[in-house]
């Protein structure tokens, strides 16, 4: 198993982490490391086997729609980067005129 | 006998008969801090004002005769608990002015029980390392021998108790983060059931496997702490709604008659000689305890390490999302639009083996490849979880080295991923299958701990801590001190 430039470009950009060109072969080295060592799964029979996605084999309990938390935005957007008004400032997402 | 030298328990004894104060006991910790921990590293933000404040209240109650459980008594947590109005910071560049605007359930236990907070523990980055080199604010030493590490990735929380820079301390385990560092530095630790102890506040990295736990000199005073952090929490929707034993009645429960299992695959693994005596001599101090000692069979245990970096890094790789450089965190600067916005962010914002990570998972939940490799693993996780309830029809708890070996040097596995994985090859088990683990101190090779793991059946975390009590009963491995 052997990430290609194309595929770790790819998933670099499904995570959003910019990587640096000069990086990619370090990187793609390390990566494929860790993927090689996923092989020895396959050696593993799982036909009958029921995928476990919880370690005590429980659903996730539901609350009823209540409200329970009063609103602390002022407090909670004291850590953010930026901003106004009570919003969160980021670039201009929407395409137009200027 | 200096206060520091005194366990947890002894304190709490000190502190109600009056024999010092809780100013007095916080003090000469923050001195201590500041003499030492320029060299070790262990702490991140240490709280002086704060500590000094809630020790104060704590001499008031015991003044008034109404005192808290644990009132006075000083502790550290790992950076990865958030903590209202103080810096949290994950040991990542992310997060490195994060003030938490809320307390994780965890801390918050801790206040009302009247402990005082002596600060935040350094630990890699987002957790994810085993030797605390990966984090933001530097590395931890090992105060056995500074020029070796830790462990990880709560590496703080375990070298600033082994140095008696605070009696005890929080951490987190998601593949043997507590575990591994207690072997490393010569501690008790202990990774309670997954859903006894609430997760709520506490920064995730694999949400399925993440649980919060204790860093201590001794079972018993793990058993004291216990009895405080577990329980339900509404907040936490994978808390477990069940009674929590008193933990402090359990472990003087007898040993006599536990059936032990020496899983023969574990052994099978690569290690050194040292590490096999110092087992063979636990088993036969178990043996002389009354323990009834059994071979059993865990046959996929080959699976554990793969299973594990897919499922961890898939977790990892959805949870880290939130870091996004828009809502709180590191933002980079000047960004051109929200693409450039987020690529740099967290390009400049995470260290190198989260970035590895994020990767992997992202890579394992891409399209095509989540069959082969997330499906494929959960299956596999179900078969290590099977081999452990396969166990436990015949034995109690599960013995092996916590760890291949001893401290490494620093900068020796760094460069190698696989190596530095490895060591959480006899941890890793417990976490899939959502177990209680303990490690405790066995043995020492050329100055440098050795850990003993027992891993029992689910909410079993009271017959761990019995066992380890009555191996420290016996023993003298918990009570060596570095020099420092």
């Amino acid at each position: 198993m052997s990430l290609s430039d194309k595929e770790l470009k790819e998933i670099a950009y499904l995570a959003r982490i910019n990587i640096d060109k000069k990086d990619f072969p370090a990187l793609k080295a390390e990566l494929d490391q860790i993927l090689n060592l996923f092989d020895k799964l396959n050696s593993a029979d799982t036909d009958e086997v029921e995928a476990m996605s919880h370690p005590l084999n429980l659903s996730q309990p539901t609350r009823k729609d209540e409200v329970t938390e009063s609103d602390q935005r002022s407090k909670l957007q004291a850590s953010a980067p930026l901003v106004q008004s009570g919003l969160f400032l980021v670039p201009k997402v929407i395409e137009g005129e200027n | 006998m200096e206060l520091h030298e005194l366990t947890l328990k002894e304190q709490l004894e000190g502190l109600k008969n009056l024999n010092f104060s809780s100013v007095e006991l916080t003090d000469h910790y923050l001195k201590r801090i500041k003499a030492i921990d320029p060299d070790i590293n262990s702490y991140i933000t240490v709280t002086e004002e704060l500590a000094l404040s809630q020790a104060k209240e704590a001499d008031t109650r015991y003044n008034n005769n109404n005192p808290l459980d644990l009132d006075g008594i000083p502790l550290a947590h790992k950076d990865i608990f958030c903590t209202e109005n103080i810096l949290t910071t994950c040991g990542s560049k992310m997060l490195s002015d994060f003030i938490a605007p809320y307390s994780s359930t965890v801390v918050s236990k801790f206040i009302e029980k009247g402990t005082v907070m002596l600060g935040k523990t350094n630990m890699d980055e987002f957790a994810m390392g085993s030797s605390n080199e990966t984090s933001y604010f530097g590395p931890v030493k090992n105060p056995w021998n500074k020029e070796y590490v830790p462990g990880g990735s709560s590496g703080g929380s375990a070298a600033c108790v082994a140095a008696r820079l605070a009696p005890a301390a929080t951490a987190t385990d998601t593949g043997g983060s507590i575990r591994q560092p207690a072997a490393l530095c010569g501690l008790t630790g202990i990774k309670p059931t997954y859903g006894r102890v609430s997760r709520y506040g506490m920064i995730a990295f694999a949400s399925s496997l993440d649980q919060g736990g204790v860093l201590t000199r001794s079972a018993e005073d793990a058993a004291i702490l216990m009895n405080t952090m577990s329980g339900y929490d509404p907040k936490d929707s994978t808390s477990l709604n069940v009674d929590v034993p008193d933990f402090t009645q359990e472990i003087d429960k007898p040993i006599s008659g536990i059936k032990i299992g020496l899983p023969i695959e574990f052994f099978d693994q690569e290690m050194p000689d040292f590490v096999r005596k110092a087992t063979n001599e636990a088993i036969d101090v178990f043996k002389e305890l009354g323990a009834e000692i059994k071979e059993i069979s865990f046959p996929n245990i080959d699976l554990s390490l793969p299973v594990y970096y897919v499922l961890a890094p898939a977790e990892c790789s959805a949870n880290l999302s939130r870091y996004d450089g828009v809502r709180y965190g590191y933002r980079c600067e000047a960004p051109k639009d929200i693409e450039d916005l987020y690529m740099r962010t967290r390009e400049e914002g995470f260290g190198s083996e989260v970035k590895r990570r994020i990767l992997i998972g992202t890579y394992a939940l891409s399209a095509g490849f989540y069959d082969a490799y997330y499906l494929k693993a959960q299956k596999c996780r179900r078969l290590i979880a099977n081999d452990f309830q396969e166990a436990f029809n015949s034995v109690d708890v599960i013995l092996s080295p916590t760890t291949p070996g001893t401290s490494f040097k620093a900068g020796e596995k760094t460069n190698d991923p696989i190596e530095m994985y490895l060591q959480d090859i006899f941890t890793i088990p417990a976490n899939l299958a959502g177990l209680p683990g303990i490690s405790f101190p066995c043995g020492s090779h050329k100055d440098l701990p050795l850990g003993l793991q027992l891993v029992g059946n689910s909410l079993q975390e009271g017959k761990l801590l019995m066992a380890a009590h009555h191996f420290q009963k016996t023993t003298n491995w918990h009570k060596k001190m570095p020099k420092v």
